[in-house]
């Protein structure tokens, strides 16, 4: 369902091009679960954002159902993002003075769901994470693990496609992070196509595809059969 | 997104920044209020000076001595110097317009009055019976000038109210003698106590019958000839008659200058009309100012939220909805502040026409209207900026911001 074709991106940095990704070729079925692992600077964090269309190619093409979607313009591809992709960052990005049923609800309200369909939505959602007793809670009321269950709620409502994570993990300690990671895999149990790119060797090797990349390269691209 | 989910949360937005919230509130208010103030000050002081006017009597002509080459009024026609004066028998020349209903000839001095032992100085009004038709006078004891043939010098006057009780006391005044200069007249009316116009306190003058003015001042001549015309539409023909019937009496020489109240009135009307907008103006300058700060401060807040606004983007915002989202914000801001400002403009208005009841103070609705509609469009017009920068934010790069 992802479809990379001869992929580049290049950014300025000063007077210097830097090849941030060189000819990717990449494709990934639907309901793959993939992690991106390698080390800083070699553009695993650029391929994400270029998948979740918040960032254009260089140069090639990239296909998203077979559509052809470098080409789309700022409002397409906005609402690309928010009814094919859904995003868990680092650091959570909650808006803080909204609830966490408020943010949950945000992608809805973009989509200009209707105010009765969105409640029972986002009900539903902080129900199928535990989160229902923390939906009346601020952001800063709610632990880390917390916070990023609240945000893989939010990047699901839309019920996308695709589900890429920047390191899911980064700021939580090891158990709730593990209750994060959980969150994801049956999120992914469910068909989702879960994209995660993290440092974490342990939990990268947890995907049943790894690619590991190098100066803007896909130097490796494993796979293990897990039934 | 619909408008409700857009204004609330625009409103959350702002209730998640209070500080900053009221002070933008407070500087839209003052803006707002300043000109509602400034200009209910300038319409009361235009409505004062309208009324003080009209109260001199309606459809009035006045007629001066002297004529000024050019148009309009300087000081040589103010002083009268003139080498013909005006006469009585110029004013009762007046009465034979079929458009005149009535003439009031009229001699001002000033002049020591005593009774008994008690003296002081007053404004002395030489006049006729038809006075008190024309300024729409009223008594409020005895009579006015009694209706004789005007050369007749009767030894009688009418006295303002303060005049009476400073001279008087707790006494009758009504068929006393006074002393006016060195002539002796008799008390045969006292003012009522409204009766206040520009220029004359009919409270501190003595009214005498203009023949008696005459010997007392000395003088053959009239300070002002006041002609009421029959209706609104006489006054120019009754202008026009005032001047021919004096040229000819006065040897060909056009030497009389004739105002007509109602152009005093719309020249008054046109200064402080024109103040009430220029100090509007002024105020809305301080709108202008508080725009920008609006502007700044959705800057700010740009700054402040973009890891917020690359989210939004992220979740699929199209960049017209956070224009609107930014643009909603100020709008609400300015709106609130607006609203604020209307609110306190209105009640200092009150306060001032509270203060002093003389003064009229009311913002005319279009002062009103516009100090709004102008909060409004400089609250949006500057959050443009700052929306379209919001809008062209690069979501990657401001995601990764923290």
């Amino acid at each position: 369902m992802i479809e990379l074709h001869q992929v580049h991106r290049d950014f300025l940095v000063g007077d210097q091009t830097v090849h941030a990704l060189n000819d990717i070729n990449l494709t990934i079925t639907a309901g793959e679960y993939l992690s991106i692992m390698g080390p800083s600077g070699s553009g695993k964090s650029t391929l994400l954002n270029l998948i979740g269309l918040l960032d254009r190619p260089s140069s090639g093409q990239y296909l998203l159902d077979g559509e052809d979607v470098t080409t789309l313009g700022d409002v397409q591809q906005a609402h690309t993002r928010n009814r094919r992709i859904g995003f868990v960052f680092q650091a959570f990005h909650l808006v803080p003075r909204l609830t966490a049923a408020e943010n949950v609800e945000l992608p809805l309200i973009l989509a200009a769901t209707p105010p009765q369909e969105r409640r029972e939505r986002v009900a539903a959602a902080l129900e199928a994470l535990n989160l229902s007793d923390r939906a009346r809670h601020k952001p800063e009321q709610l632990s880390g693990g917390q916070r990023q269950r609240i945000a893989i709620a939010r990047a699901t409502i839309t019920e996308p496609a695709v589900l890429l994570a920047d390191e899911p993990t980064g700021n939580l300690d090891h158990q709730s992070g593990g209750d994060v990671i959980e969150t994801l895999e049956r999120l992914n149990r469910r068909a989702i196509t879960l994209i995660v790119v993290t440092h974490d060797a342990e939990l990268g090797a947890r995907a049943s595809r790894r690619i590991l990349m190098r100066d803007g390269r896909i130097e490796s691209d494993k796979r293990t059969d897990r039934a | 997104m619909n408008g409700s989910d857009i204004s609330r949360f625009a409103w959350v937005a702002l209730r998640g920044y209070p500080t900053r919230t009221l002070l933008m509130l407070i500087a839209m208010a003052i803006g707002v209020a300043a000109v509602i103030v400034l200009t209910s000050l300038g319409e009361g002081a235009r409505r004062y000076v309208t009324d003080e006017f009209s109260s001199l009597g309606t459809n009035l002509l006045i007629v001066f001595p002297g004529r000024s080459e050019t148009a309009g009024i300087n000081p040589t026609t103010m002083m009268g110097e003139t080498p013909r004066d005006l006469t009585l028998d110029d004013a009762l020349a007046l009465t034979r317009s079929y458009s005149v209903r009535r003439i009031a000839p009229l001699n001002v001095g000033a002049a020591d009055i005593s009774w008994r032992n008690r003296q002081r100085e007053v404004t002395v009004i030489g006049t006729t019976r038809e006075m008190l038709a024309i300024r729409h006078w009223e008594l409020a004891q005895g009579d006015f000038l009694p209706a004789t043939d005007p050369d007749l010098a009767t030894p009688v006057c009418v006295i303002g109210g303060r005049i009476r009780s400073e001279l008087f006391g707790a006494r009758r005044a009504l068929g006393e003698w006074l002393r006016i200069g060195d002539r002796r007249f008799r008390v045969i009316g006292v003012m009522a106590s409204e009766g206040r116009s520009i220029g004359v306190d009919v409270q501190e003058t003595v009214m005498i019958p203009v023949a008696s003015a005459q010997q007392l001042f000395n003088t053959p001549s009239l300070f002002r000839i006041l002609v009421e015309a029959k209706s609104r539409e006489a006054i120019q023909p009754v202008k026009r008659f005032i001047i021919d019937t004096l040229q000819a009496r006065h040897q060909g020489e056009k030497d009389v200058t004739v105002v007509t109240q109602d152009a005093v009135l719309a020249t008054f009307d046109r200064i402080f009309s024109a103040l009430t907008y220029a100090v509007g103006g002024i105020a809305a300058i301080s709108l202008m100012v508080a725009g920008i700060l609006i502007m700044n401060v959705m800057l700010v807040a740009v700054s402040q939220r973009t890891a917020e606004i690359g989210l939004l983007k992220a979740l699929g915002a199209a960049p017209r909805q956070i224009i609107v989202l930014i643009i909603a914000e100020a709008f609400l801001l300015s709106s609130l502040g607006a609203l604020l400002g209307l609110l306190l403009g209105q009640i200092a208005s009150a306060g001032i026409r509270h203060a002093f009841p003389v003064l009229p103070a009311q913002a005319p609705l279009w002062a009103a209207v516009t100090a709004v509609l102008v909060a409004l469009i400089t609250g949006v017009l500057f959050s443009l900026l700052p929306a379209r920068r919001a809008a062209r934010l690069d979501p990657v790069l401001a995601l990764s911001r923290r």
